[in-house]
């Protein structure tokens, strides 16, 4: 019994540390922002290594996701009578939920792990430590284009996501299931409200990136100087990042959209 | 990576987005919609608004004309009391009708509005007097019964 | 710098330092005057790479002073420590390259973070840098092409671009055949020589310390407990200093960890010495 509450307080401490580590690194971050946007190559580096190589996963991922909701979506208006809807139906999903949602999920996966691996290893290396005997702050050079790139990709990301999305509900609904296309679109473009749906979602994106970034890059920056350590750190980028992007989303959600439909 | 290729890359990433959002404002969404702070303001005063929400369309022959903006109900009658934004681009005579009909059988409702013959068009902040509530089913239902209740005894007699 | 040259550059004043609460460094006292090669010996966990450390502000020593050229490096603010940085340079134990850069954008890296030099000038520095340790050629190659020797010659090269003062260098010999090590040995000796540097260097390996070394400190349970010339090591028949220099297994330094008498253990089958489990 006292074994058990001995191990509960260390688990306790254990986490209310790293939370504080994680806090003081995120203050330490955020005060090099400016710093950092200077920095328009590194930025744009880090970009391409985040966003263009996630955008082939993303791409084809929306296009299936769009897919699908067409058919089941189809599936359970035409029960109703209501098939004309399905293009409010998929649009609304993708640009409110799923967009942002799976953009981050996939985002996680693909750039968060791999930007943990990159700065777990250069850690592991002394890369990071050899930067900062060169007098180079390695939060700055390091650390801050990886965040921002995530804060600007993702949007970036999910935005593409909901338009393949919505490209492959129209290639299932209209040409393959036959709905009438004048029907589909002018459904979704009545129910879709550029303010309070796009622009929402997007700025969900723009949350789950600073979420999935920060996450990521911390869990590079201090994970244990080990093979070990550099894959449990990725492991923990992808599960961590997840949850987050799946409660925040829950807790915008409830913000942003309660009371309104 | 060449650093120039990189550039083009992310650029192209940058653009792809950028269109993106476009489709997204104009197929998908209705950004040319209208900003709620345009148009003139009605209102419309109702028994039951049914299913009717905040931000549901306004329309007239089927042609978006505007939105809900606001519903409350009236303290004193006990009557709802839906606000409209109407564009200002569309006028509506002192006796148009408006009535709160279901698009389909189960889809969403909004607030239709039929223009009367009247040469005097309603203004800012004026009142819908003529308006038709919303079909409530059950309602509808129960009359039904009622009715065929009443012709079945009738018969027998 | 006030500071006059004839001081010693390094200066080390009863310094305790340790990672919670094991204690690796234990009123250590050191000095080192400009121009020495100083090696620091002793067995690994001996607080030597801890003492790189707290000579680049990297670590903080718990108590006494570190100076560097006079300035106490625990006490430096970000922008002044960063500026004696400026001033040193470090060799890692294993070069620690930035792996996503070639050999010449790791050599530019110094120069372009560190001042506005136009690119063509950083062309030449780099090409000289890469001829003094003898890699020109491989100017345009990645890291992770070149074998271990080369990775710490590149890094070398990136490590004295700023031309600094003191140079650093963590087991510069470790993981090297014979030949590559020697290379790496007399590089030092000549970069030190030629740059009017101080260098100090962590390791293990007695063969090129005896060869390029000015000073040898042997460290031991965290202070210094012989400091002695190359020539006196050879010679010496102090048991300690011979256990070292020829590498015997058990001598004043225990092979043995502290543990209860062996036959005692096997006997009561308990581990860590106690008997708390049984």
């Amino acid at each position: 019994m006292v074994d058990f509450f001995e191990r509960l307080g260390a688990l306790t401490l254990s986490v209310l540390a790293r939370l504080g580590l994680a806090t003081l690194f995120f203050g330490a971050v955020f005060a090099r922002m400016a710093q950092g946007a200077k920095r328009g190559a590194l930025l744009v580096r880090e970009i391409h290594f985040a966003g263009v190589r996630s955008l082939a996963i993303i791409l084809v991922s929306g296009l299936f996701v769009g897919m699908v909701l067409a058919v089941q979506g189809y599936e359970v208006l035409q029960r109703f009578g209501s098939a004309d809807a399905l293009g409010s139906l998929v649009a609304l999903s993708l640009v409110r939920e799923l967009g942002p949602v799976v953009a981050a999920l996939l985002f996680a996966g693909r750039a968060g792990s791999a930007v943990t691996a990159e700065i777990g290893l250069m850690r592991a290396t002394e890369q990071l430590a050899a930067m900062d005997m060169m007098a180079v702050d390695p939060i700055s050079r390091v650390i801050v284009p990886r965040f921002m790139a995530a804060l600007v990709s993702l949007p970036i990301l999910a935005v593409i996501f909901s338009s393949a999305g919505v490209i492959g509900a129209y290639l299932v609904g209209v040409e393959l299931i036959g709905i009438d296309a004048g029907a589909f679109w002018s459904q979704m473009r009545a129910s879709v409200d550029f303010r309070l749906d796009v622009l929402n979602g997007l700025f969900k994106a723009l949350v789950f990136g600073v979420a999935v970034g920060l996450i990521s890059v911390f869990e590079g920056y201090h994970a244990a100087p080990t093979a070990e350590g550099v894959s449990s750190a990725t492991t923990r980028t992808v599960v961590i990042s997840s949850l987050s992007v799946l409660t925040l989303d829950f807790i915008l959600t409830v913000l942003m959209f309660r009371g309104l439909n | 990576m060449n650093r120039s290729k990189t550039n083009v890359a992310v650029g192209a990433f940058v653009a792809l987005g950028i269109v993106a959002l476009a489709f997204m404002a104009l197929k998908v969404g209705n950004l040319v919609s209208f900003d709620s702070a345009e148009g003139y303001r009605l209102e419309a005063r109702f028994d039951n608004i049914g299913g009717l929400r905040v931000r549901a369309p306004v329309k007239s022959a089927g042609v978006v004309v505007g939105r809900v903006e606001d519903i409350r109900l009236d303290r004193d009658t006990y009557e709802a009391v839906a606000q409209l934004r109407i564009r200002p681009e569309y006028r509506f005579s002192a006796d148009t009708i408006g009535a709160i009909v279901t698009s389909g059988l189960l889809g969403e409702q909004y607030l239709s509005l039929d223009a009367g013959g009247d040469s005097l068009y309603l203004k800012d902040g004026e009142r819908i007097i003529k308006t038709q509530s919303a079909i409530v089913l059950e309602k509808l239902i129960g009359q039904f019964l009622y009715n065929k209740a009443a012709e079945s005894s009738g018969d027998k007699k | 710098m006030s500071h006059p040259v004839d001081a010693p550059l390094i200066e080390l004043k009863n310094v305790r330092f340790g990672y919670g609460e094991r204690v690796v460094l234990d009123g250590l006292d050191l000095t080192v005057p400009r121009g020495q090669i100083l090696a620091v010996m002793g067995g690994s966990g001996n607080g030597k790479t801890s003492l790189l450390g707290l000579l680049g502000g990297r670590n903080i020593a718990w108590s006494g002073s570190v100076r560097v050229e006079g300035q106490d490096v625990g006490g430096l603010d970000g922008s002044s420590l960063y500026a004696l940085r400026r001033r040193m340079g470090m060799l890692f134990q294993f070069g620690a390259l930035f792996t996503d850069l070639s050999v010449f954008d790791n050599i530019a890296f110094p120069y372009r973070e560190q001042t506005n030099l136009p690119e063509t000038v950083i062309r030449d520095l780099v090409l000289m840098k890469l001829e003094a340790v003898g890699l020109r050629g491989a100017a345009a190659s990645m890291p992770s092409q070149l074998s271990g020797g080369m990775a710490r010659r590149v890094a070398l090269a990136r490590a004295i671009a700023l031309d600094p003062m003191l140079m650093l260098y963590d087991e510069p010999f470790t993981g090297l055949d014979p030949i590559s090590a020697g290379i790496i040995g007399r590089l030092i000796r000549r970069l030190n020589d030629a740059f009017g540097m101080t260098s100090l260097i962590v390791t293990h390996d007695v063969n090129e310390t005896l060869r390029i070394a000015d000073r040898i400190v042997l460290v031991s349970d965290g202070r210094i407990v012989r400091d002695i010339t190359p020539q006196e090591v050879r010679a010496s028949d102090d048991l300690f200093i011979r256990q070292f220099a020829d590498g015997l297994p058990d001598g004043p330094v225990p092979f043995h960890y502290p543990a209860p008498a062996y036959a005692q253990q096997l006997l009561g089958g308990a581990v860590g010495g106690g008997g708390a489990h049984g």
